[in-house]
């Protein structure tokens, strides 16, 4: 069964993108979306049916050269279960809503095949999302890890003919290579001291890593942090956290579908899910995991706070989601991967939803983004409004404080800030503080997104309004599933996830400490800090209703008087900028130097010089050699034996 | 059969005579059976080189289809193929139909340049096969002559400039390694490789004009192959040859160049510097592992900067023979593995690249990055094969690039970790060479006016992709195809070397 929820999203992507030739884009991309439901059904029954062994099959070898030794295989534990269900949902769910959102878009001419390609990417990513979940090796994640980074190369720059599609996509894709960087340099590193890829090995000698040094570069670290500390540059690049986020936002530059399945449910999420498969090793390494937790916690404050001031509707969904994953790293960091876990698995549901309720808004508005031109849309699109009202009310938290009341962020948010209360460490309560001031912010963007969009007056082009009509059912019906989940996702598996079940759930899947009480401890955290992100989220939404709804004003004398500050989050803290000054241009210019002057005036210099001084008779015989006469090299092979020969007979004496 | 190895060199050659002697004249007949002579020779010569692995033993120890005889005033013919040489054997055979259907629509004195390139084929394989000193010095030096005729006669403008400084180049290496072979026959006693490998040269330190070389005579011996093999391969700073020769060579000439004549010098590392002169190799490891590192980081940002796209590629070809020297001289079995395996990718992964750019050459006559853009508008199915060579050139995990470079890297993190990390950025940089240059060549929106007439692949052109994509994508994600068979070859190397060093 896993066998056919692995393959048939390759098969998927196959059919639909060299089958349609044969038998016409309909069946090409029915085909795809059709398998892709497949394994969505399979992966639930896996999901419920999953009795909480870790199981392996084995498929065949993969890379072996010596101890060195990886398969392709699929590990079957908890976690793998849960990211099965969540990958193939959300992309089932894409891929039928894509049908409706793709068609006759309008980036293409007529009878530009374009629809095929898209599916055969999406089922593609899926594919390498499913291997990187399955993996029981490094090298196996690794091919998931990158697989899903091309993927979304291909996706980010599916709109071939637009220059920013194209440097998006590139940008995208070598700012994961620095983070796979990192994370190959893990591998090597756990490889070099544990002689083997395999995650089992690895996590049976975690223990003892934990009391080795390792010489790297001028340092001599403990080997445990070292291993879990590179992994994390990995897991950051590919979950965007602050250094390597830049990509996120500009990937929005991809179809919307896109934008819900990989940069928002599925893909991004896998750094997280990296660091949980390696609870083993990080639970033996307190810095690592302390560094996760600040890293986590900046980055949900840090790309909330460029939330708030963003017009662009998917930008502000794009920020919202990495700082939703600094939540998620922050709960690892403190050894709650449970919580991390659990808002990953809410997280898909309600984000997904937002991205296709932005992509419905788009489809509606003939392609216009900029929130600045919407108003208004409440009754003319009204099923994308009340799911994207859900959606709004799931990421802000909305329930009823001290119960287990709540749309599905609700509990896993608060989750994750109760953790990091009850971690009672320097990180720990630092996360506290930023988590809560970012749980505000959220709701202020995530309202302000709504109250833009849907409330007051219809701004922008008046026939563009005129036309905004409701999507096809193709594309609301993910809506409404989705939606479902929002609603219901936490309630249901709060009790798995995070409450009386965790442990029997998770079982071997997530390691945890003996001293990592942590989880326990977060049940136990005073009222207030339970009602804590309950009051910020409230917070955020009187001061966003204050802003766009009581008097719309407000924003724009707001963003004149903190000039300085507006400019400061609109250009995103100017990360771009400094990389491109810092990194960009001079790495252009020494390529250039070294060109110019390292191979063309020193190497190319002295051999000239050599070749000038030296061997004039020489370049007369090369000319001569020119002259392009077969003959001549047939006589210099000759020769040239001939000389040997006699060298040979006049001092061999053997 | 017992003279297979005899057999598969000598089948092109023979062709090559047949073409020499037999097919006359100039008009059109004459030209299409040359080229179909060329292509049923080189793929005979593959299917028999097919027997040879088929035959091959990886457990077996030492050689396999040994053939001696002793050849004219005493000289030996010996040849005979281990798990390390085997591969390139097959490599070699593989590319050469590839490259003959590559090249059908060469015009000018097409029965030369079938000639040059069936000789060249002999050469190659005897390069690989040669168990005797001089016979590989014969096949080593003679295999740059119809090189040097591919580039200088079907070459581009500054041809005659490439071949002389290619030409210059080798030269110098190819004087040292025959002082040093001389050395080595005489004090051995023998030119038999396979007894060369077991004897010791002394490595007790030498005193030159006051100055004491530690590793004495082996130091000096790996100094003279070095010389050889370091241009071959070609590794920083030697490498300057080797971006003019490429853009100046027929489209053919490139893909051979890249794909099989820089692997002789890899190939050299690991039949004779390493288990010849090991206490020398140990001696020089650090000094190849950084010149390799500087090769990986220097030439990737050099890459990043052409406005050329063959010149690239031979930047980009540079880059990656720094992981196979950074993989031989970690002296661990990935590395050594590893190494390998780069350069048998390497072999498919830039001959088709190259292929890839002689596809548009062909149509449009121009070099230039900026001439291009587009492409795949007009030629979707160019682009995809162009997109899956940049992807695999990148070292994408699931083709054959991917695990060339890993198992390198993984090696030479066990002894050096800060070659290991500077080496590691080498896949930052190749991402972004490679993907720029596919961005500025194929995607965007087809404007150029020249470029209106463009037409997609021809279904010659496809057969000439679709081995190399079958290739490179079962050696990614199969790669025990080649480690079940390089694996004992490479173990037995490891030991021996590890053994004669001093504990």
């Amino acid at each position: 069964m896993e066998l056919i929820i692995l393959f048939s999203p390759l098969l998927g992507a196959v059919l639909s993108g060299f089958g349609h030739h044969l038998y016409g884009e309909r069946i090409a991309i029915y085909s795809a979306t059709g398998l892709l439901f497949l394994a969505a059904v399979l992966s639930w029954i896996v999901f419920f049916t999953f009795n909480g062994e870790t199981q392996v099959t084995q498929i065949f070898t993969f890379i072996e050269s010596d101890n060195f030794i990886s398969n392709w295989s699929i590990r079957l534990d908890r976690l793998t279960c849960v990211m099965l269900v969540v990958v193939t949902t959300v992309s089932a769910l894409v891929h039928l809503y894509s049908v409706g959102y793709m068609h006759g878009d309008p980036q293409w001419k007529e009878n530009e095949s374009y629809k095929p390609r898209f599916f055969a990417y999406l089922s593609f990513f899926s594919f390498a999302m499913l291997a990187l979940v399955t993996s029981n090796n490094l090298i196996q994640l690794f091919f998931g890890w990158e697989g899903v980074g091309v993927a979304s190369y291909l996706l980010i720059g599916f709109y071939y003919r637009k220059p920013s599609a194209n440097a998006a996509a590139i940008k995208a894709f070598i700012v994961n290579r620095v983070g796979d960087f990192g994370m190959a340099l893990g591998i090597f590193a756990l490889f070099a001291l544990t002689g083997s890829v395999l995650l089992d090995d690895v996590f049976a000698q975690a223990e003892s890593l934990s009391q080795r040094t390792i010489g790297f570069l001028w340092m001599e670290v403990n080997a445990a942090e070292l291993a879990g500390i590179l992994l994390f540059v990995g897991a950051a690049g590919k979950s965007a956290q602050l250094f390597l986020h830049t990509w996120l936002p500009d990937a929005m530059e991809g179809p919307t579908p896109v934008s819900a399945l990989i940069h928002a449910a599925t893909m991004v999420t896998a750094g997280v899910f990296l660091v949980c498969r390696m609870s083993p090793l990080y639970e033996f390494a307190p810095v690592a995991l302390a560094l996760i937790t600040i890293i986590g916690a900046i980055t949900a404050l840090f790309a909330a706070s460029v939330g708030l001031v963003q017009n662009d509707i998917k930008r502000v969904i794009a920020y919202s989601t990495c700082s939703q994953l600094g939540y998620m790293f922050a709960a690892a960091g403190v050894g709650v991967y449970q919580a991390a876990m659990f808002h990953l698995f809410t997280h898909a549901f309600f984000k997904a939803l937002l991205f296709l309720g932005a992509g419905s808004v788009i489809h509606a508005m003939h392609h216009e983004q900029d929130m600045r031109n919407y108003g208004g849309l409440r009754s003319k699109i009204p099923v994308t409004f009340w799911t994207m009202m859900i959606g709004t009310l799931a990421i802000t938290g909305f329930g009823v404080p001290l119960t287990q009341i709540g749309f599905a962020g609700f509990l896993s948010k608060d989750a994750i800030v109760e953790s990091t209360f009850a971690a009672a460490s320097e990180a720990g309560l630092m996360a506290f503080i930023l988590l809560l001031i970012a749980a505000a912010m959220t709701s202020f963007y995530s309202w302000r997104l709504i109250f833009m969009t849907f409330f007051g007056a219809e701004k922008g082009d008046k026939e563009t309004h005129s036309h905004a009509h409701e999507s096809p059912w193709s594309m609301l019906i993910p809506l409404i599933v989705l939606a479902l989940g929002s609603v219901f996702a936490g309630m249901l598996w709060y009790p798995e996830f995070f409450g009386y079940y965790v442990e029997e759930f998770f079982g071997p899947s997530v390691y945890v400490g003996a001293d990592n009480h942590v989880l326990h401890d977060a049940h136990y955290v005073p009222g207030w800090v339970k009602a804590s992100p309950f009051i910020a989220m409230l917070l955020g939404f009187g001061l966003s209703w204050l802003f766009y709804i009581k008097s719309p004003d407000l924003p724009v004398a707001l963003a004149r008087s903190q000039r300085p500050l507006y400019l400061f989050l609109l250009n995103k803290w100017y990360f771009d900028e400094i990389y491109e000054t810092t990194l960009v241009r001079p790495a252009k210019w020494l390529g250039t130097f070294l060109w110019k002057v390292g191979d063309g005036k020193t190497i190319d210099g002295v051999l000239h010089l050599v070749a000038k001084r030296s061997v004039p008779a020489l370049t007369q015989l090369a000319v001569r050699l020119q002259s392009g006469y077969l003959f001549h090299y047939a006589l210099m092979i000759v020769l040239g034996m001939g000389a040997i020969v006699v060298y040979v007979v006049l001092f061999g004496g053997h | 059969m017992n003279n297979l190895l005899t057999v598969i060199t000598f089948t092109p050659f023979i062709a090559a005579l047949i073409m020499m002697f037999f097919i006359r004249g100039e008009e059109a007949a004459a030209a299409k059976n040359i080229k179909f002579l060329a292509l049923v020779a080189t793929g005979a010569t593959f299917l028999i080189s097919l027997f040879l692995i088929l035959g091959f033993e990886p457990e077996v120890e030492g050689f396999q289809f040994v053939e001696e005889y002793t050849w004219l005033l005493g000289l030996r013919y010996k040849m005979g193929v281990d798990g390390i040489s085997v591969l390139f054997i097959v490599l070699t055979t593989f590319l050469m139909p590839i490259t003959v259907l590559a090249c059908w629509k060469v015009e000018h004195r097409i029965k030369e340049f079938m000639i040059s390139f069936l000789v060249l084929e002999t050469f190659m394989i005897g390069v690989f096969c040669s168990l005797d000193l001089v016979l590989f010095y014969f096949f080593f030096e003679a295999g740059l002559i119809p090189m040097f005729l591919i580039i200088g006669i079907w070459g581009g403008e500054r041809k005659l400039y490439a071949t002389f400084k290619f030409f210059l180049y080798t030269l110098l290496g190819s004087i040292l390694m025959l002082i040093a072979m001389v050395y080595m026959w005489v004090d051995a006693g023998t030119t038999d490789i396979e007894v060369l490998l077991t004897h010791e040269f002394s490595h007790l330190p030498l005193s030159i004009l006051g100055w004491d070389l530690i590793g004495g005579i082996q130091s000096l011996l790996w100094l003279a192959f070095f010389a050889s093999f370091a241009v071959k391969l070609p590794m920083w700073p030697f490498h300057t040859w080797l971006p003019d020769a490429h853009v100046e060579a027929p489209t053919g000439g490139s893909v051979i160049l890249a794909a099989i004549l820089l692997k002789m010098g890899g190939y050299g590392f690991l039949r004779f510097s390493l288990p010849m002169f090991p206490i020398a190799s140990e001696i020089f490891a650090d000094f190849v592992i950084w010149l390799s590192v500087i090769a990986i980081i220097y030439t990737s940002l050099v890459a990043m900067m052409q406005e050329d796209i063959k010149k690239l590629i031979a930047y980009s070809s540079v880059a990656h023979m720094g992981f196979v020297t950074i993989g031989i001289f970690s002296f661990t079995h990935q590395g050594l593995e590893g190494a390998i395996f780069q350069m048998l990718s390497h072999g498919l992964i830039s001959g088709a690249l190259f292929l890839c750019v002689g596809v548009v050459y062909d149509q449009m006559h121009t070099r230039k990055i900026a001439d291009y853009g587009g492409l795949v508008i007009k030629m979707p199915v160019y682009a995809l094969g162009f997109m899956f060579f940049t992807l695999a050139n990148v070292g994408l995990p699931g083709t054959s690039g991917f695990v060339g470079e890993f198992l390198t890297l993984a090696g030479i993190f066990q002894v050096n970790t800060w070659a290991a990390f500077f080496a590691a950025t080498g896949v930052i940089l190749s991402a972004a060479y490679a993907l720029w240059v596919f961005r500025r060549v194929v995607l965007g929106d087809l404007v150029k006016a020249s470029l209106a007439g463009v037409r997609d692949l021809s279904n010659r052109e496809k057969l000439v992709f679709a081995p190399l994509i079958v290739m490179t994508l079962l050696l990614g994600v199969y790669p025990s195809l080649v480690t079940d068979i390089t694996g004992p070859a490479v173990m037995e190397l490891k030991n021996h070397v590890l053994a004669a060093l001093p504990k």
